[in-house]
């Protein structure tokens, strides 16, 4: 299922929310209906945290997380740190993190097994990833664009990246990753695939403008239809691709 | 949008979904397909698809805004300038191309088809063409409204000469023609001594005065009278005219140079003969060959009249020649190689029978032409009377040392004049004019003639002249015709004198936008 919303009139919604398998998080100052919707369809399985970052309301960007831990910029207060740890589930850990990149939503993408992360990461940051997140790091770039958190969602059953991505980067990123990757656009036509939309495993929240055609490839690529059809894209989508590709 | 399994070639440029339609396409700065591109943004919406043109209906030309007119024809370059002059909005995108649709020509339509470039966002450019569809619409041009207003004129060039015969008028007719010097008139008016040339600007009319300035000895006076004026934006509307006087001395006119004169150009000869009139005045004394030019300055400093023009010559009979050697001329100056200095005894034509007819001894620079028996035209001084300041000064000098000569030779006579009329094969253009297409009422025929007639006896004469091929004269046999007379060669005619293309000339206003005659004083 992938549900269109709007954070204060923006359809940027990726900035201001970070969704993982276990938990989300919200900034504060958004409408009650924006929280309201996250809540609805998320607070039966997970924490719906309201939070900012540092103060600001951009958590989406600085923070990076999935279903095993949730890592921090160094701007965190202590009492935003303190908030967070009251409210993730015991299972989840928290770590402040001291990178010059400190937009971590920018420069790591990751789901529950591997993270994408910019190529110029401090080494013990790659370590804090790797231990926090319990996950495989690769230093990597979407389409010549390093700030690998802002162009593609990752879940653990897919990935959507940025629309210049090269076929054979497509390739080399789907065995990194191991799911599948297609290229596509969010919010009419927008690269910014990280900051116009979030995803877990079952449910994809993106901007209010994005089309039909950009819904169905979302769903298609992150299993989202009902039933979770595993062979949606190799039956379904691809007929029409190898189609046009004929 | 793409996924391709491992197994699949690998592609360079992969695939996406166009966000709006679904069809694949490769990704671009809007990842859009340009059809749903097309449908979302128009980018030739600030350009009006419906123009008009005015076109002045009298003479056919387009208006240039802001304020001149331009002679175009259907699908050209020309109209195309005119045209995208008059879209608006062109200066928001990038024209590409451009060019005509086909319209009926008499459809008051004009369509023209555009292909402009505009970026639509971030490194996306859209390329788009369309049709404007002009409507021409009449509007008369300032020319032309003046023109119907009978308000057509601002400048006008008085071309006057006083002078007996109009040979010089002749003369200069043909050059306005050869330099198409006209073309800006909008009307040619014939008066009494001279032509009215009226121009629509100033500026043309000090071109032509220009180029008569150039081409025959004159001088002009301007003057210049106030039509209207708005003193509180300080335009003046002014009408000018040039009067501009022909120095009074034709070909073949005997003149008496006043003394200074004369002792300026040289010590030459007072009593001496015009041979021609071109941008200088030339002179030959007939006692020596020597020639001399005047311009018209030195003319206007010491002005004078002839003793003797064409029309007063009588016609002489030679009865005997005698070439003379240099040193028997005594000549100081300059002389021309094509005339021979002679003794020539003549007689008049028409005492010729009488027992007691006198015969005149004169020295003459015809001796190159004049053999026993041959007509010759001649002023018959000893018999005349000449009203003439300069002449009775000199008449009273020659007088005390007895050397006034009796007899002035002036032209030998080749033929009879009809005779040569009807053996001449060609023609020339002329002027039209307002009132009468000729330049002179009562003598004109026989001046004319005697125009057509100088032209045929002189190559150098003829050289700034266009001589037309007559296809309605009539072949005349070579062999009947007398082997003296002058006559102009096939070689130096032209084909094709089409009275036609005059007429375009005069018919079309120049194509420029005249100046303004308003002045800020």
């Amino acid at each position: 299922m992938a549900v269109r919303t709007q954070f204060e009139s923006t359809n940027e919604i990726g900035v201001f929310t970070k969704l993982t398998n276990s938990y989300c998080l919200v900034a504060i100052g958004g409408a009650q209906n924006y929280y309201s919707l996250f809540e609805a369809d998320l607070s039966e399985t997970m924490p719906v945290i309201h939070t900012s970052i540092g103060g600001g309301r951009i958590i989406g960007r600085l923070t990076a997380g999935n279903r095993h831990g949730l890592l921090v910029p160094y701007a965190t207060t202590d009492q935003e740190l303190q908030h967070l740890r009251n409210s993730l589930p015991d299972s989840v850990g928290l770590q402040r993190v001291e990178e010059r990149l400190s937009a971590l939503g920018n420069v790591i993408a990751c789901n529950d097994y591997v993270a994408l992360v910019h190529p110029d990461l401090d080494r013990e940051t790659e370590e804090i990833i790797s231990d926090v997140l319990k996950v495989e790091v690769f230093r990597h770039a979407i389409a010549e664009n390093v700030l690998v958190g802002s162009y593609c969602a990752l879940s653990n059953q897919g990935g959507l990246v940025h629309s210049k991505t090269k076929i054979e980067d497509q390739d080399e990123l789907s065995s990194l990753l191991q799911v599948p990757l297609v290229a596509g656009t969010v919010n009419r036509g927008s690269d910014v695939i990280g900051g116009g939309m979030v995803v877990n495993d079952w449910i994809a929240f993106c901007g209010l403008d994005t089309t039909s055609t950009e819904i169905s490839v979302i769903e298609s690529v992150f299993r989202l239809t009902e039933g979770h059809q595993p062979s949606t894209i190799a039956t379904k989508m691809r007929d029409s691709l190898i189609d046009t590709l004929a | 949008m793409e996924y391709v399994p491992e197994s699949a070639a690998p592609l360079q440029v992969g695939k996406i979904l166009c966000f709006q339609c679904g069809t694949p396409i490769e990704p671009n700065a809007t990842n859009m397909c340009v059809a749903c591109l097309r449908s979302h943004v128009d980018i030739t919406e600030e350009i009006a698809k419906q123009n008009t043109l005015n076109m002045c209906k009298s003479c056919g030309r387009y208006a240039v805004p802001p304020s001149s007119w331009q002679v175009c024809a259907l699908e050209s370059k020309e109209l195309l300038a005119v045209c995208l002059k008059r879209i608006k909005g062109l200066n928001h995108v990038r024209l590409v191309d451009a060019g005509f649709v086909w319209t009926e020509p008499h459809s008051r339509r004009v369509k023209v088809k555009l292909t402009v470039q505009k970026e639509v966002t971030q490194g996306a450019v859209l390329q788009q063409e369309f049709v404007i569809e002009f409507v021409v619409q009449t509007q008369m041009c300032d020319n032309c409204h003046r023109g119907e207003a009978k308000d057509f004129w601002r400048a006008v060039v008085q071309l006057r000469q006083k002078a007996e015969h109009k040979k010089t008028f002749y003369y200069l007719e043909q050059l306005i023609l050869k330099h198409k010097a006209h073309a800006r008139t909008v009307n040619i008016k014939q008066v009494p001594d001279g032509v009215d040339f009226f121009f629509p600007g100033r500026s043309d009319a000090r071109k032509f005065l220009d180029f008569l300035v150039g081409i025959v000895p004159c001088r002009f006076k301007t003057s210049e009278q106030l039509l209207s004026h708005d003193a509180n934006n300080n335009v003046f509307n002014y009408k000018y005219t040039f009067s501009v006087e022909i120095v009074p001395i034709n070909k073949d006119d005997v003149v008496c140079l006043p003394r200074e004169t004369a002792q300026q150009l040289g010590n030459f000869a007072e009593l001496c003969i015009c041979t021609r009139v071109t941008s200088v005045v030339t002179f030959i004394d007939p006692r020596t060959a020597q020639v001399t030019e005047m311009n018209g300055n030195s003319y206007w400093r010491e002005p004078f009249r002839s003793i003797c023009n064409q029309k007063r010559l009588s016609e002489f009979t030679v009865i005997n020649v005698e070439s003379l050697s240099d040193a028997e001329i005594n000549s100081h100056g300059p002389q021309s190689d094509k005339h021979v200095v002679a003794d020539i005894w003549v007689m008049k034509s028409s005492d010729l029978g009488k027992s007691d007819a006198p015969q005149y001894c004169t020295r003459s620079h015809l001796g190159h032409l004049l053999h026993p028996g041959d007509s010759v035209m001649g002023f018959d001084l000893a018999n005349a009377n000449v009203n003439e300041e300069h002449f009775e000064k000199y008449e009273k000098r020659q007088l005390k040392k007895d050397r006034l000569p009796d007899v002035i030779l002036v032209k030998k006579v080749f033929a009879d004049r009809n005779t040569r009329k009807r053996a001449r094969q060609w023609k020339l253009r002329r002027l039209r004019k307002e009132n009468g297409s000729v330049t002179d009422g009562s003598a004109e025929g026989n001046d004319y003639q005697d125009f057509l007639e100088d032209l045929e006896e002189d190559a150098n004469f003829r050289q700034g002249v266009n001589i037309y091929k007559d296809p309605t004269a009539m072949p005349v046999d070579e062999d009947d015709q007398d082997e003296g007379v002058p006559k102009i060669t096939l070689q130096e005619m032209l084909e094709g004198l089409n009275l036609a293309e005059e007429e375009e000339v005069m018919a079309v206003p120049a194509e420029e936008e005249e100046s303004a005659d308003v002045e800020i004083a």
